[in-house]
């Protein structure tokens, strides 16, 4: 029998709150975290989309300047994240050869990089800053984190566009289950609104482009839903071995039943419009958590509001969990909170195991007119309330790449009210 | 052309500015990695930062016989002169 696998820490910094009860509270609410940019950069390239969810807490609040001066945005925001979910884990005196880190990122430090590459063609390579290699790599987050926390055990990170915040959770649930460690601090960041990956978001048409109504671009399975809306922060989430965690009597907000990751092989960047690959990544995630269809009562969806993407997905619950598919209720809190790339997945992977904890599923906004080729349950006004019995909920998170991946957190305890 | 007390001074603030270390523990004496603990990327940053506060090269070779605070601030005033 495999280790069970418990969460007892999450840390969020979000464009819907700067820490994980603000960004719940809102999230039950239904509030849009976009807003017009106004950066002189957006006048200056006369970029097609002026409007981005960015965090409402800047990571000065939390780091010192010295800190944040050695750290690209994203990383910045990860220890933000990863230091909120430690201290809520209540974890103390542990040893950090078995603690590990897996903190995921979509695009890397690409504030750091453009920033030096205008340095060297400005000033010359002497003023290329020592930092730049450590700030802009990809593991950048990962590293950070695991220096800030002690954390021995290895530092991976996943990337896998914008599957890699749950790609995280997958790779933290291996590193306990097969003994490598008893602890990781899972999770994803990003820091991507930067003109470049705004253009180049832009060019490929994934970006809404309703410039004169930022609060209701994020509309995801609405008819009128034109493209996602770039956020950007960080989630963290404390996966503990479940014994570890008894033993300490810790919190736990639910188990981190199963997890899967699989590829379309289909296209770069198109979803397979079967939703082949995200139908095996459903399935595979309730076989790995020993589940059946009908245990799920809530999905977090990918939902990211572009027109070709949101329909796949409905296309593979429908096949992975059956008729049942009409029981279970969807939220899509990138409507919210706007599409976070590699850290999207960690933020819904906090909301969902909230969730489950609270049995309370978050609204999803701007739902007008439901596409009719989409006839999913969509929580919409009001929060909804899960059954109080054992439940289970998934996250999904889809990638360009053909990255799918899963996760399928179950509840250990009654119901738990908010405070 | 500064005085060594402005170079000092200015040495200090680019020190602040890196490390966070208060302007005050910047003293002559001091020793940058033992006394200040700072590290060589740090260092490098400092350089190139002083180079261009004092308008002078401080070639690479050079750097690691900036032992002292005191050590950089005369080869910062000899190098202006």
């Amino acid at each position: 029998m495999a280790r069970k696998v418990v969460i007892t820490g999450l840390g969020a910094t979000t464009p819907i709150g700067g820490d994980v009860p603000t960004m719940w509270r809102n999230a039950l609410k239904g509030v849009s975290g976009a807003h017009t940019l106004d950066d002189e950069w957006v006048e200056k390239y006369q970029l097609p989309v002026r409007f981005a969810a960015r965090v409402t807490n800047p990571a000065s609040e939390t780091l010192s300047r010295v800190e944040a001066k050695r750290m690209d945005p994203s990383t910045q925001f990860a220890v933000v994240a990863a230091r909120e979910a430690w201290k809520d884990s209540g974890l103390e005196e542990i040893d950090h050869d078995r603690l590990a880190v897996a903190f995921a990122t979509g695009i890397g430090g690409v504030w750091t990089l453009l920033d030096a590459w205008d340095t060297l063609r400005e000033k010359g390579p002497r003023r290329v800053l020592p930092m730049t290699v450590p700030m802009l790599m990809p593991n950048g987050p990962a590293a950070a984190v695991s220096l800030d926390l002690g954390a021995r055990a290895g530092a991976h990170t996943p990337v896998s566009a914008c599957a890699s915040g749950t790609e995280a959770l997958h790779i933290g649930l291996e590193l306990i289950r097969s003994g490598k460690a008893d602890v990781v601090m899972a999770g994803g960041a990003e820091a991507a609104i930067h003109p470049l990956p705004m253009a180049a978001f832009a060019a490929m048409q994934a970006l809404s482009k309703r410039n004169d109504d930022p609060e209701h671009a994020s509309r995801p399975y609405d008819i009128d839903r034109d493209g996602f809306v770039m956020g950007e922060g960080a989630g963290a989430l404390v996966l503990e071995a479940e014994e570890h965690a008894l033993a300490r009597g810790a919190r736990i907000y639910g188990e981190l039943a199963g997890t899967s990751v699989t590829a379309d092989a289909y296209h770069i960047t198109a979803p397979d419009p079967e939703g082949l690959g995200a139908t095996r990544a459903l399935k595979a995630a309730l076989f790995d958590a020993r589940a059946q269809a009908e245990d799920v009562v809530h999905v977090n969806a990918h939902a990211t509001s572009t027109p070709v993407g949101d329909r796949p997905e409905y296309t593979a619950l429908r096949a992975a969990l059956g008729d049942h598919v009409d029981n279970v209720c969807v939220s899509a809190t990138k409507s919210q909170t706007g599409h976070l790339l590699g850290a999207s997945g960690a933020v819904e992977s906090v909301l969902t195991v909230l969730a489950v904890y609270h049995r309370l599923a978050p609204v999803t906004i701007n739902l007008e007119n439901q596409d009719p080729e989409i006839p999913l349950d969509i929580v919409t006004g009001t929060p909804r309330e899960l059954p109080e019995a054992q439940v289970m909920a998934l996250n999904n998170s889809f990638g360009f790449g053909g990255h799918n991946a899963v996760v399928a957190i179950r509840s250990t305890g009654a119901k738990v009210e908010m405070a | 052309m500064a005085s060594n007390e402005e170079i000092l001074a200015g040495l200090a603030e680019i020190v602040n500015e890196e490390t966070g270390l208060a302007p005050e523990a910047v003293e002559l004496d001091k020793s940058f990695t033992d006394d200040l603990d700072i590290d060589s990327i740090s260092m490098m940053t400092i350089v190139v930062n002083a180079e261009e506060k004092f308008d002078v090269k401080i070639p690479d070779e050079e750097v690691k016989n900036l032992k002292t605070v005191g050590d950089a601030v005369s080869f910062i005033a000899g190098a202006q002169a």
